[in-house]
């Protein structure tokens, strides 16, 4: 395998190839209520009680649209640069299994309610952008539950008929790092719309990953698999190198592939075939009779346009014109929004003399820090944004020195205390008075003389010496570029 | 007493708001002739115990402003019925007992009626006969071993023979009218999107359809007003501005178009129905309206169509009915065999074959030859309805293109059953109204229907054609109580 210029090529002999992913990505619709019912989807509820007579679908029940969900889609749609169907028409999905009380999934198999769409993902050689073929609505089935009896199963229907958003991808995808900005991206967005909270521990954010490899340069594609459910971004590149290299053994030893389902065995970190393309199930796709199309106005649409907050890559480019940062730097900051809200509340906090740049450092260098030794999330910080910003204003104004900043904020951690508060209580604010400064600075000339000497005849080396005494001496509360200044006059 | 349940359903109420006849009295009539009329097999579950308290508790506090006051009613065993056992008429729902009711029957009971019990049925409504119920076929009120029709085949015996005043049904290609016919009763099957179907056991979601039955066009008009309205729990529920249908009930049809279409002369159609149908056209003209010759020229592909959508909505539909959360279950060594078992024992040799038949017509594969190429002709079908409808008010047809046969003689030729629903099915397909009246006898004494389909939503326009035919018709159905001891 080799990484020559980001590229991701599987090496066998004299040949090379690339592999062609694509993904199906199932996230669950941020909504209080199930996509044709009004029971509750909160995430790890008792069995069984956030299941109505629709749900487990009892005679003569019928769907009714949550037009909460339908919102969520289209706000998706829009988030993914996407053309809004203003006519989708919701199917059924026919199949036995008994989490599926209906007989039949309810999703969208010819009118999906988003058409073709894309996101741009940033890596490290380059923007790539990935095509989205399609976003649809659908019914999530409910859970069965083998392990509990050795001779039955248990079925739990809360998450049967919870909203799902299946997004599929053009084969546009070449290795597991694009993957994975890839997920992230779309993660990021959904996150940003506030439509799903891509919470894969929780299942909000599943994937089926088509796979299938080519010689490099070829143009067509070649037979591919999928891999059904793989739940984390880690199992999915684990699961994608599995998979290219064993279709790439199997061209290099003469066989063909076999276009299948497979299943991903995270213990053993292999892929198995679950079913062939001859096993495949006949789901009966048909338009669901107890559902007409979905009809959305254009103004039902441009409202929701006007609803969609700044995304990523918005936020993105502002970040970069308004408060010179980096790409490399606003990337960071925007990809998750907790951290774009917290850094845009410390830039909103710190008032009209701000060094956003020293900000941006300590957010990424010390606040991250200490969020990732904790285990927290950004919105969990134990510092606030508004005593955050305070901090920062205190190092620029130059009441604290970057290093006593340190200090300061370790007692912050504790209780998010203000860091005035703290610089005053601990007596810790800088030396800034000049006289002052220039006082001690003599005397410390004076206790050196030889050493002035030998720093004036050319041994440059000794000014940090200096530096050191005059910090020394005022217990390291000094102003430090006023050190410099006077040294530099003074020697 | 014996006179009460020969009552139509307007006069009872009369006689109950009048203080005449308290609930009590009339729910006793009712249910001491059902008792005596087992024969006919008309119930599959009654609550007459039930009924009988209920009809007290009116009596002591009655509420003469409703619109049904305390009236017993005994419904079709597809509407769910909180706490009394819905069946669907299939040993698969044998021990099932509905947590909820239905909207329809919801609205009857909110109209102060009583529910006297619940009518047998072809199982899941597929049947022109009342034979494929799993709790046995029903006697017509008409004569022994004489078929009521189907799928309402129990609803229709129960009004034709006067064990409940008036009744619902439901309707998917004809299980309204087609019994209605052959019992000399009325029926009409309303507007898809009229009536909810909340809560009604599905066959084919969209074609059924609830409405009433009655031995008179007015109690047709009266119950429909009742059971029709929109409901916000069924996405195929239609708000429209409803009428009183009752009390804007009139004979004054003059000047009315009515379309006669010469694809319903069928081949093979008895003389006596091809003069039923003239003497209703003469009927019509009496009244002063004018007959117009139409053509719906897809007449012909409407029942090969409905066999297809029905079917094919069917087999979905009843997919949900495995074994695992109610109903029947059967024991199975795994989930694929208990499946197997479950639905193989469930379910009787009809359902299987439209289970199959709509399994077949959505595989892939046969999908575009099947399925979408009858949704295109349904299509071609309404529109047929659409251009009739720019020259004509309403169209008269026979109801069915024959008189009711015996029990057994069409069971082992399910095709020649299915041509039963010939006049019937493509007003299902066309999601209009339709009404069957009695309009005569044919030369054993049975009952012959005509049927008048409207434009959608003018239920109140056939409903007044009717009522002024049936004023000339001046029908008496030959009921003989043959069945009672």
């Amino acid at each position: 395998m080799s990484k020559k210029d980001s590229e991701y090529l599987i090496n066998r002999k004299d040949n090379q190839y690339e592999v062609v992913i694509g993904l199906e990505v199932h996230a669950q619709v941020l909504s209080d209520s199930k996509l044709f019912s009004t029971s509750a989807t909160k995430f790890g509820a008792e069995p069984n009680t956030q299941v109505s007579l629709v749900d487990a679908a009892f005679p003569g029940m019928l769907p009714v649209i949550n037009e909460f969900c339908v919102k969520q889609a289209i706000k998706t749609g829009i988030g993914l640069n996407a053309k809004i169907n203003k006519r989708s028409v919701f199917d059924r999905k026919n199949y036995f299994y008994a989490d599926l009380p209906q007989g039949y999934q309810i999703s969208q198999f010819k009118d999906p309610i988003v058409g073709e769409g894309k996101v741009i993902l940033d890596m490290p050689n380059g923007q790539k952008e990935v095509g989205i073929e399609r976003l649809h609505l659908e019914q999530d089935a409910g859970k069965s539950i083998h392990d509990l009896d050795p001779q039955n199963t248990f079925v739990d229907l809360n998450r049967s008929g919870v909203a799902l958003m299946e997004i599929v991808s053009k084969p546009d995808l070449r290795s597991p790092d694009e993957v994975n900005a890839y997920i992230k991206k779309l993660r990021s967005i959904m996150r940003y719309l506030g439509t799903c909270d891509g919470n894969m521990q929780e299942g909000s954010l599943r994937a089926d990953v088509n796979v299938s490899v080519r010689p490099k340069g070829s143009k067509e594609f070649g037979t591919r698999c999928e891999i059904k459910n793989v739940n984390s971004i880690k199992f999915m590149q684990m699961a994608i190198e599995y998979e290219a290299n064993r279709q790439v053994d199997l061209i290099e030893e003469g066989k063909t592939i076999d276009q299948e389902t497979r299943l991903f065995d995270t213990k053993k970190n292999e892929t198995r075939s679950m079913r062939s393309k001859e096993d495949a199930h006949d789901y009966r796709y048909f338009p669901d009779p107890d559902l007409l199309p979905l009809e959305v106005s254009e103004k039902f649409i441009e409202e929701l346009k006007n609803d969609i907050p700044e995304l990523p890559d918005d936020k993105k480019k502002r970040f970069i014109e308004d408060f010179k940062l980096s790409p490399y730097e606003a990337n960071i900051l925007v990809s998750d929004i907790d951290t774009a809200k917290y850094f845009e509340e410390v830039v909103a906090k710190m008032g009209k003399n701000k060094d956003i740049k020293l900000a941006v450092n300590w957010i990424t260098g010390e606040l991250f820090a200490v969020l990732n030794s904790k285990g927290l999330e950004i919105s969990q910080s134990p510092v606030s944004a508004k005593n955050f910003a305070i901090l920062i204003n205190l190092i620029k104004n130059g009441t604290i020195s970057g290093k006593i900043a340190k200090t300061v904020f370790e007692i912050m951690i504790d209780g998010d205390k203000d860091p005035q508060k703290i610089v005053e209580e601990k007596g810790l604010k800088q030396q800034s008075d000049p006289k002052a400064l220039e006082a001690l600075i003599d005397k410390i000339i004076n206790d050196n003389r030889e050493k002035a000497i030998e720093y004036k005849q050319g041994k440059e080396k000794l000014f940090g010496f200096f530096v050191g005494q005059a910090m020394k001496a005022s217990g390291g509360k000094a102003n430090p570029q006023l050190i410099n200044e006077i040294l530099k006059k003074k020697l | 007493m014996s006179d009460i349940t020969k009552q139509s359903l307007t006069e009872l109420v009369e006689n109950i708001k009048n203080k005449k006849l308290s609930s009590t009295d009339v729910t006793k009539a009712f249910i001491d002739r059902s008792e005596k009329s087992e024969e006919l097999n008309a119930y599959i579950t009654n609550d007459f115990t039930s009924a009988l308290e209920k009809a007290k508790k009116f009596d002591q506090k009655p509420n003469l402003d409703s619109k049904l006051p305390g009236i017993p009613m005994a419904v079709k065993d597809l509407f769910c019925t909180k706490d009394i056992k819905t069946t669907a008429g299939s040993k698969i729902l044998n021990n099932f007992v509905p947590t909820y009711e239905s909207t329809v029957t919801e609205n009857i009971w909110n109209e102060g009626a009583i529910l006297l019990g619940k009518l047998n049925c072809d199982e899941f409504a597929m049947g022109s006969s009342n034979e494929t119920s799993f709790f046995g076929n029903v006697q017509s009120p008409i004569d022994r071993n004489l078929v009521p029709g189907g799928s309402s085949g129990g609803s229709a015996s129960a009004v034709a023979g006067q064990l409940t005043p008036v009744t619902i049904g439901t309707d998917t290609g004809g299980s309204i009218r087609q019994p209605a016919s052959f019992t000399g009763i009325v029926g009409l099957k309303p507007t898809y999107g009229s009536c909810s179907r909340y809560g009604i056991v599905a066959f084919a979601s969209s074609l059924d359809q609830a409405g009433p039955m009655a031995q008179n066009v007015k109690d047709c008009a009266l119950l429909h007003e009742v059971i029709s309205s929109y409901d916000p729990k069924d996405s195929t529920s239609i708000d429209f501005k409803r009428n009183h249908y009752s009390k804007e009930l009139t004979n004054n049809i003059k000047g009315k178009k009515i379309g006669i279409p010469k694809e319903y002369r069928v081949d093979g159609m008895p003389k006596e129905i091809e003069d039923l149908w003239q003497k209703g056209i003469q009927y019509v003209k009496d009244c002063g309206a004018e007959t117009i010759d139409i053509s719906l020229p897809n007449t012909s592909y409407a029942l090969p169509t409905y066999y297809i959508v029905a079917p094919a909505e069917a087999s979905s539909n009843l997919a949900r009915y495995d074994g695992v959360k109610y109903g029947y279950r059967a024991k199975g060594e795994n989930l694929i065999d208990m499946y197997e078992k479950t639905r193989s024992e469930g379910f009787g040799a009809e359902v299987q074959r439209r289970i199959m038949i709509g399994t077949y017509v959505l595989s892939s594969g046969y999908y575009d030859a099947y399925y979408l190429k009858a949704q295109k002709v349904r299509k071609l079908i309404k529109n047929d309805f659409d251009e009739a409808y720019k020259k004509v008010d309403a169209i008269l047809t026979p109801s069915t293109p024959s008189s009711a046969f015996k029990i057994g003689e069409k069971t082992n030729d399910p095709v020649s059953m299915y041509l039963n629903d010939i006049f019937t099915v493509p007003v299902n397909l066309a999601g209009l109204p339709g009404i069957s009246i009695p309009a005569g006898h044919d030369s054993k004494g049975y009952p012959l229907g005509l049927q008048i389909i409207g434009k959608a939503f003018d239920e109140q326009n056939i409903l007044n054609i009717a009522y002024a035919m049936e004023e000339k018709i001046n029908f008496k159905n030959k009921i003989t109580d043959w069945w009672i001891k």
